[in-house]
């Protein structure tokens, strides 16, 4: 079947076009993004994403802030990798005033960042099986999610924001609960991995709604700038972890998990792939975290030198990037996030047009996308 | 290639340009010499940036740039291509989305915040905010009350 003359038919025949809004307030849509899909029959002839529904200009906030306190708005940004996004902008600061940080405080950042990577990707296993129809992998992928909130609670005193990250390091030590807590997640969750695979990897009906689906080639996922999970199932090798090391990835064994087929399913094999990896990671270092400080000694004002910052880390769903503009004063010039989900969204017209209305649903949920990062 | 090299190869293709060493190597080029260098380093071999990472505006109050940072997966250098633009009243730079497609966003978000027309872009509407609102990241648009100076 060769999609492009399909399409092309649909375009030149004379039937009426049907124009329907999917959202903001669409249960399956994952927050308050607006999608205005052009279909005729249920084929989908073009999707227009309307964004600005959460947008809260965080750039021009930051610019308002000190270089202390502009890291907790980008909680809010993408708020199942808020870790991430807190390095992010602690490394670009850290850059700045040419700080290095102890290793302490780096093996803290490995493990809080994969627990994250964790907690991010069993939400999305259980909000997938959910748009695609299927109740139990919801309150599956919550209870392993549930046990990680807890483990933050108990050393960040928050469960979704955590604003652990401070320029040097972390805020505080870790608790002394913690490495006895990972240890249980971690027996827990090792058992429960392989009824991910029982429930939705191995099932037909989700195969055959997910296999064939929303492809993209390299080339376009290249050209579309899309990272992370997204990228690396169409074969595009671009994980910053590996590609460009920081706080201390170097030392980290995994593997880059790579996909070739660029489907739906490839974009839900790599992300449960890169929970076995991730898992890894957490192991090498849970009973090897340095003694030592968790935070260098950095003065209570923070001023960067005149110049530009770029900072760039690994999120649950790709590439982040911190750019800052410093103009040498306490507060940043400018401040532009460089976010994942804005770039891998912008692949979704190309991705969904020609398929079918329920195929938008499938390639929207393996898009992984969290509407507060793309709007900010 | 090394920033040396790198210099001289973009020197000749465009003369105007003006170099700054950051983390990454900084090129800043007029806006309508700025096209045809970005199309030049997508395509040879020698740079062959094929990853349009991120688009950025900055306004300097008297003149804007757009900040392009550049990524090759072969050769594994990142750029920073800046177009400057000096026509503060109606400031314009042409479009890359036909180069790099993840540029059509990009550009409409800069177009949304900053007001910056990216000539033959496809599709230039305003992405988050209504067409009624100001460009809220230039440096002269003040909002007293719901930003607060420290």
């Amino acid at each position: 079947m060769n999609r492009n003359e399909d399409i092309q038919e649909l375009l030149e025949s004379k039937e009426e076009d049907f124009v329907i809004n999917i959202g903001p307030q669409h249960p399956s849509t994952h927050g308050v993004l607006h999608l205005k899909v052009k279909l005729q029959g249920e084929t989908v002839l073009d999707v227009q994403p309307h964004l600005g529904y959460i947008h809260r200009s965080i750039e021009k906030m930051c610019e308002a802030s000190s270089y202390r306190n502009f890291i907790y708005l980008t909680s809010r940004m993408d708020y199942l990798s808020a870790h991430m996004n807190n390095q992010a902008c602690s490394m670009a600061v850290e850059q700045g005033m040419a700080l290095a940080i102890p290793e302490r405080a780096k093996v803290i950042r490995i493990l809080m960042s994969e627990l994250t990577r964790l907690a991010s990707h069993t939400l999305w296993w259980g909000a997938l099986g959910l748009d695609l129809g299927a109740t139990t992998p919801f309150f599956i992928g919550f209870r392993d999610r549930e046990e990680i909130m807890d483990i933050f609670e108990e050393t960040c005193g928050a469960r979704l924001t955590m604003n652990y990250n401070v320029p040097g390091g972390v805020m505080y030590d870790i608790h002394p609960n913690f490495q006895k807590r990972v240890h249980t997640f971690l027996v827990n969750f090792k058992k429960h991995l392989p009824e991910y695979d029982q429930l939705l990897t191995g099932n037909v009906i989700f195969q055959s709604r997910m296999q064939g689906v929303g492809v993209i080639s390299a080339e376009d996922a290249v050209s579309y700038g899309c990272t992370g999970p997204v990228a690396r199932a169409s074969g595009v090798s671009c994980d910053v972890r590996k590609w460009f090391p920081y706080d201390g990835y170097e030392n980290a064994k995994f593997e880059e998990i790579l996909e070739t087929g660029g489907d739906c399913f490839s974009r839900y094999q790599v992300r449960v792939r890169e929970m076995y990896e991730s898992v890894k990671i957490i192991e090498q270092y849970i009973d090897a975290i340095p003694e030592g400080d968790f935070q260098a000694k950095t003065k209570n004002v923070i001023k960067l030198p005149k110049g530009e910052f770029y900072s760039r880390v690994e999120t649950a769903r790709g590439e982040l990037g911190v750019y800052i503009v410093s103009d040498g004063s306490m507060k940043p010039y400018r401040v532009k996030f460089r976010s994942p989900n804005f770039s891998n969204l912008s692949a979704l017209k190309h991705m969904a047009v020609g398929g079918k209305i329920g195929d938008l649903v499938a390639i929207m949920a393996t898009l992984d996308l969290v509407i507060p990062d793309i709007d900010r | 290639m090394t920033n040396e090299e790198l210099k001289g190869f973009i020197t000749a293709h465009t003369p105007e340009a003006v170099f700054e060493e950051s983390q990454y190597l900084n090129i800043i080029v007029p806006a309508e010499k700025f096209r045809a260098l970005a199309k030049h380093l997508r395509e040879d071999a020698g740079t062959n940036c094929d990853y349009l990472i991120s688009v950025s505006g900055v306004d300097w109050k008297d003149h804007f740039t757009v900040v392009y940072h550049l990524q090759s997966r072969k050769h594994k250098h990142v750029f920073v291509l800046k177009a400057k633009i000096t026509d503060r009243l109606n400031p314009s730079v042409d479009t890359v989305s036909d180069i790099w497609r993840t540029a059509e966003f990009h550009e409409r978000e800069v177009f949304d915040l900053f007001g910056i027309k990216f000539n033959n872009h496809p599709d230039l509407r305003r992405l988050f905010l209504d067409d009624t609102w100001g460009f809220p990241l230039r440096k002269d648009y003040v909002d007293d009350v719901t930003i607060v100076q420290l």
